[in-house]
């Protein structure tokens, strides 16, 4: 059962608190989209055995989505942070790259 | 037979004797017994049988690893079947019985299955009941269920109550041997947040039966001065009868406190079961002892070595008088003085070793002890009882060289750590080849959050056997643990322990090692499953190579006890078959619970009233008083309807339905989600959230708004009334408050974040009471304050204002079709403001109605429900809701998803109405029939039914459904499955099937 | 207009620890962008000062409670709400906020006795620990299956916050878990 550090009130939340939603920086493709897009941006995931990056909410507490960057193989966190961005801060590419030299997920490395 | 002595037990208070019943028999022991030291005490060898071949079985065990003494214990409320009589602690009246027999323990019928045991080899049950097919469920399948699972299941409602508690320490040390004491004195030093826990109700575990030095003082005084200095820490928290359950990711584990299980009481918890996040575990789990797979070792009498010398020294129980000890190592030397000291008899030490020399072994000698090296037991004599052992060379095949006779026997294989806490969250282990035993292995340990090693593991656990190792080892596991929280205050000095030498383990997997089939097939590796060295070797034959086929083959380490016993012993036999090393074959998975919990525990105080929460509204408590059949909608309890005397619920379905239409209905609507939404981006937010268009709703009107998902299919609807410039206030389904609510944070926060508007719930500030019916405009107008009229509020509009007295808001809407109102109060006035309603109403004939009717009013109208017709595949497409997908909008959410080819589909299954041409009501979710069959055979489908309800204004079935091409296909006659295996026929028909002009709503 | 009710009608669970309903209790929803100037002023006319992440302020029968980054709970008697809000409004005028009056919506309990701290924690997974959890300090979390907000004041004391509808719920969970007894060490032999 995870421990996950909420950036916004500063609680260390256990994972009873929190509420998971899937994979972060997803890109919405509305209207003008074309069909395979649309699908990648609907259904295509990450399914990484390694580094991660989720969508976290503190349903109980706070309230306020915010963003982890996670070992799916080791449970280990690398650092969690606001989601109001499109991709994971340096520091947080920092942490990682000193636990996981070469890492990569998506488009990011 | 066994029997109790008159000078040993140190746990006992013989001043203290309790009497108890085992099969209806009075039986007495002592303060301090456990039930199994008790029964043995009454020579009760016979306490239960095995569970495939029903032989009778005994006590192998005295701790948590015990297999077989398993019985059903109390009655009524606190019966429960299972309970290990080893970890029972014995009480005045307890009540147990014997398990998995019939007609009773001493004549077992089903032990006719040990003679059929040829017959009965691993995976028989795959093997038999596979063919011919249709016996399965009428002949095996019965009979398996006859046979099936140990001890009874419990009727009675559990007369117990259970706890949680939730804390955080530093360090958690598991285990109150001598080196879980000695960690949690070196990290209580250093100013941790200490948690110590003890599964026994005594500390020192095995050091003071086995008589220990430390620091100069036997082990029992050590333990004791220790424990006195630990109370003194108030950093360090002390708790016996607390079995360290299990660990989880981030140091996250469950401790399994029995608090009353040995003085039953019913004012007072049974059991407390401990959330507990502890920056760093320490497992000091100490051993458990193997036993040693020769013919008939499950007879009895034949015990592990130390549970014999447990018995004696713990609670003056001899289990016989003649004792033959079996061993591979020197440690089951120790049994043999024990029992020689308390005036016992040895007759032989039976040593697989070609060698065996050091202390203990001169001091068995010097005290007379006939020792035969290289020798082992052939074969145990003794059908519910031993009553000798045949002795054979253990490089041979069994050829018997003597017998000697004997009431016990004490075996030793060696010890296995407890590793089972350690590898719960990953921790891996090694094969420690001199010490012949898997142990953790340090370089592998589970891992946090960080990535650091959360758990370590200490003394026995850790693969150390002598005192001094087990108490250095275990201070400084406690230090290191200490440090790596964050505590670094110095420290006194380790204690030091000291030892005796010891000569090394041989491995010994089966004795001998050439034994025959028939000697192999009586040499049981799990003592309650029935499983012998020869199953296992067959498994491998049979190709279940991998240790978890085996495992599931046989059955082996399947049982109750998890396969304490068995595991390693299995496992080496199934790598001798693979000609495969130990460590290549590996261990099965440690999964928790150490040992069993109770069901109780984990539920803990979630049981009965407080089970669930239960939501109440405003207007609950007087609903429950008036007659209100509740049904559960999420946690709600909204009523059904509200039954009068001599009535059946049916009857005031009908009674609701008709008054709500000709006179005037109440429904506490409070269960209905109410959210602001508020700010500059409020409109152009509410746009994307809904599928229509809620930005150009002028201020004081109202509009009926579909929200889809991403996906495009429908998820919530509901009334948005505009309350001013900047904000909007949605209605949603009563589901869907506090999940609509977190989808609009998630779409404001994730994606819009620079959009701004503000969202606040209050669904529970508002009791909401819709007042519906012809004669709903006179009771609010009798009542008075705000003018009602079709002038002032038209239909869709809202007003604040005054009722009767009370600040309201007034929604002129309508989920039935009739003239309605539905009236937001503050919720701590809703109760008054319902009565005053419902006093006010009499004179119009006013009823309160519940949400069956409210269903049936709607489905009259052909109006949708949110989880009726819509179950997350479904589009407002297929529910004739193109009208409200706006055109304009460049964007919403679902819009793009119902480009989507399948989406667009033009035969996608939509909503009619459905009429039955008998007038019955057709069955919910009942499937429309088409022609032909699929690929698997099963009839064709074109449409299903969503909503069926008896109308009691139209005295008939109405119902919608989903038909493919439905709505053009008006006037068809189509067939419904029903589950009798008939079928009913129903016309298409238009889904408002009362007023369809609207004439009653628009007054 | 009749006279409100609270949720719990003032049920009270007398004991070692006693649970009680702590009445009708004004409480306005507040959010906007907590480092905003008008806001400061707005609660200082008050006599409330914004508190710290994590934290509840107080004054008199006042409170402002920090419930995320952007949202606060006002505490004021239950017969000020209408005036309070007024005031938020007139100092946050012009400005995007949002003020709420959820007194109705929640219940407010008191949980007041020796071992205070223990009731809790067997219900909600937070470090109740008196080196941890101090006087001063919010936490929102759970409560069995329920959400809730609790407090600790200065006498050792919990005020909890949850919904109207599981007010019954969490009164009848918090009476259990004080019936219950406190969690002391027990050493046994």
């Amino acid at each position: 059962m995870l421990i996950l550090h909420c950036p916004y009130c500063g609680v260390d939340a256990d994972e009873t608190d929190l509420h998971a939603g899937g994979e972060a920086h997803l890109k919405r493709f509305g209207p003008d989209s074309g069909d395979e897009e649309f699908e990648n941006y609907l259904f295509m995931r990450e399914n990484p055995k390694g580094v991660h990056f989720e969508r976290w909410r503190h349903a109980y507490g706070c309230g306020k989505w915010f963003l982890a960057a996670r070992c799916t193989a080791t449970l280990e966190v690398f650092g969690t942070y606001s989601a109001q961005t499109t991709e994971p801060p340096q520091d947080i590419k920092d942490a990682i790259s000193a636990k996981r030299p070469g890492w990569a997920w998506g488009d990011l490395s | 037979m066994s029997t109790r002595l008159a000078n040993e037990g140190r746990l006992l208070n013989k001043g203290k004797a309790l009497s108890f019943t085992f099969n209806g028999k009075n039986l007495r022991g002592y303060e301090g017994d456990t039930l199994a030291s008790a029964l043995l005490a009454n020579d009760q060898m016979l306490m239960g049988r095995s569970f495939k071949y029903h032989r009778p079985r005994s006590v192998v065990a005295s701790g948590a690893e015990e297999p077989n003494g398993l019985v059903n214990m109390g009655k009524g409320g606190r019966f429960e079947p299972n309970q290990r009589v080893t970890t029972t602690e014995l009480f005045e009246g307890l009540i147990a019985a014997s398990q998995n027999h019939w007609p009773s323990l001493e004549f077992d019928v089903g032990a006719i299955n040990t003679h059929l045991s040829r017959f009965l080899p691993a995976g028989f049950y795959y093997k038999m009941f596979i063919h011919p097919r249709p016996l399965w469920k009428h002949v095996y399948e019965p009979f398996i269920r006859q046979s099936a699972g140990l001890g009874k299941a419990p009727k009675d409602r559990d007369a117990d109550s259970y706890e949680h508690f939730h804390c955080h320490v530093d360090v958690l040390i598991v285990g109150g041997g001598i080196a879980g004491l000695a960690a949690a004195v070196a990290a209580g030093e250093r100013g941790a947040r200490v948690m110590l826990l003890e599964q026994t109700a005594h500390w020192g575990g095995r050091a003071v039966v086995d008589g220990a030095v430390i620091d100069g003082l036997p082990a029992e005084e050590w333990v004791e001065k220790t424990l006195q200095a630990l109370e003194k820490m108030e950093n360090v928290s002390l708790r016996s009868r607390c079995m360290g359950a299990g660990v989880y990711d981030h140091g996250y584990a469950l401790a399994y406190e029995r608090l009353t299980d040995h003085a039953p009481d019913t004012n007072s918890l049974r059991h407390r079961l401990w959330r507990i996040r502890a920056k760093q575990i320490v497992t000091a789990t100490g051993a458990i002892e193997r036993p040693l797979s020769f013919a008939g070792n499950d007879v009895p009498g034949v015990m592990l070595a130390a549970a014999v010398r447990d018995y004696v020294v713990n609670y003056g129980v001899s289990v016989g008088d003649r004792t033959v000890v079996v061993t591979n190592n020197d440690d089951a030397y120790r049994t043999a003085i024990t029992l020689l000291e308390a005036g016992l008899a040895v007759p032989v030490i039976i040593d697989a070793r070609t060698q065996a020399a050091g202390p203990l072994i001169d001091q068995a000698r010097a005290l007379g002890i006939r020792v035969e090296t290289g020798k082992a037991i052939a074969k145990v004599k003794g059908g519910k009882r031993v009553t000798g052992v045949a002795i054979c060379a253990q490089a041979g095949e069994g050829s018997v060289l003597e017998e000697v006779a004997c009431d016990c026997v004490a075996m030793s294989g060696g010890w296995s750590p407890v590793v089972h806490l350690w590898s719960h969250c990953g921790g891996k282990l090694m094969w420690d080849a001199d010490q012949v035993m898997f142990r953790p292995d340090p370089e592998k340990p589970p891992t946090g959050d960080k990535g650091q090693p959360f758990v370590s593991t200490a003394g026995i656990a850790n693969g150390h056997l002598f005192t001094a190792e087990v108490v250095g080892d275990g201070w400084a596991a406690g230090r290191a643990a200490a440090k790596a929280a964050g505590h670094m205050k110095k420290g006194a000095q380790a204690p030091l322990g000291e030892d005796q030498e010891e000569g090394p383990i041989s491995p010994v997997w089966l004795m001998p090692q050439g034994a025959n089939y028939a000697l192999r097939s009586k040499a049981w590796l799990d003592f309650q499953n029935d499983v012998k060295v020869s199953d296992v070797q067959l498994a491998a034959q049979e190709g279940f190579e991998s240790v978890e086929h085996a495992k599931r083959y046989t059955t082996l380490g399947m049982a109750t006890d998890q396969g304490k016993l068995s595991n390693i012993n299995g496992l080496a036999v199934l790598a001798q078959s693979l000609n495969a090393d130990i460590p290549n074959v590996g261990t099965t998975t440690f999964r928790p619970p150490y040992t069993p919990i109770s069901l109780g525990a984990i539920g803990g105080a979630a049981a009965n009233d407080l089970f669930q929460p239960v939501r109440k509204t405003p207007i609950s408590d007087w609903s429950n008083d008036n007659g209100a059949d509740n049904e559960p909608v999420g946690h709600w309890r909204r009523p059904y309807a509200y039954v009068r005397d001599g009535e059946s619920v049916e009857d005031a379905v009908h009674r609701e339905v008709r008054n709500t239409r000709e006179n005037l209905g109440l429904l506490d609507a409070s269960t209905l989600g109410k959210l602001i939404v508020k700010g500059p981006d409020a409109g152009k937010f509410l746009d994307m959230m809904y599928t229509n268009m809620m930005s150009t709703l002028p201020v004081g009107k109202c509009r009926y708004g579909l929200m889809c998902s991403e996906n495009g299919f429908l998820m919530d609807d509901g009334v948005v009334a505009r309350m001013s410039e900047d904000t909007w206030l949605c209605h949603t389904t009563t589901g869907g408050a506090e999940h609509i609510h977190a989808h609009m944070e998630d779409w404001l926060q994730c994606e819009w974040w620079d959009w701004q508007v503000y969202v606040a719930n209050v669904t529970e500030q508002y009791a909401q009471i819709a007042v519906v019916g012809p004669n709903a405009r006179k009771l609010l107008e009798k009542l008075g304050g705000m003018d009602v009229s079709a002038e002032v509020l038209p239909f869709m509009q809202w007003r604040e204002g005054q009722i009767g007295g009370f600040d309201a808001r007034v929604f002129r809407i309508s989920f039935s079709g009739e003239l309605s109102y539905e009236i937001a109060v503050p919720a701590g006035q809703g109760a008054a403001f319902w009565t005053t309603l419902m006093e006010a109403g009499e004179e119009f004939g006013i009823m309160p109605y519940g949400t069956e009717t409210l269903h049936i009013l709607r489905a009259e109208k052909g109006f949708i429900m949110i989880g009726d017709e819509t179950d997350g595949t479904v589009i407002p497409q297929d529910l004739n809701l193109g009208w409200a997908l706006s055109k304009k909008k460049e964007d919403y959410l679902g819009k793009r998803a119902h480009l989507r080819s399948h989406m667009a589909d033009p035969h996608r299954w939509k909503l009619v109405g459905l009429e039955t041409l008998d007038g019955s009501v057709l069955p919910d979710g009942a499937y429309a029939i088409a022609d032909g069959t699929n690929e698997n055979g099963q009839v064709n489908t074109q449409g299903r039914v969503t909503s069926t309800y008896y109308s009691a204004n139209l005295e008939r079935g109405i119902a919608m459904g989903l038909v493919r091409n439905g709505p053009d296909r008006m006037g068809e006659v189509i067939e419904f499955n029903k589950v009798d295996g008939t079928t009913v026929k129903a016309k298409i028909v238009d889904p408002v099937v009362y007023d369809k002009e609207g004439a009653k709503q628009n007054v | 207009m009749s006279d409100a009710v609270s949720a719990l009608q003032g049920r009270v669970a007398t004991g070692d620890v006693t649970i009680a309903d702590a009445g009708l209790q004004g409480m306005i929803t507040l959010r906007c962008d907590l480092s905003a100037k008008s806001l400061k002023a707005a609660c200082k006319t008050m006599g409330l000062a914004i508190p710290e992440r994590g934290q509840i302020s107080r004054s008199g029968d006042k409170a402002l409670c920090w419930m995320s980054p952007d949202e606060l709970l006002m505490l004021v008697p239950y017969a000020d709400v209408a005036g309070s809000l007024a005031s938020v409004e007139q100092g946050m005028k012009g400005q995007h906020y949002l003020a709420e009056n959820v007194s109705d919506a929640r219940a407010l309990i008191h949980i007041d006795g020796p071992f205070a701290r223990d009731v809790i924690a067997k219900l909600a997974p937070v470090d109740l620990h008196p080196d941890s959890f101090k006087p001063g300090m919010v936490r929102r979390t759970h409560l069995g299956q329920i959400a809730a907000a609790f407090w600790m004041r200065d006498d050792g004391a919990f005020e909890l916050i949850c919904f109207r509808s599981v007010a019954a719920y969490a009164f009848d969970l918090l009476a259990a878990s004080a019936k219950a007894g406190p969690v002391s060490d027990v050493r046994a032999s």
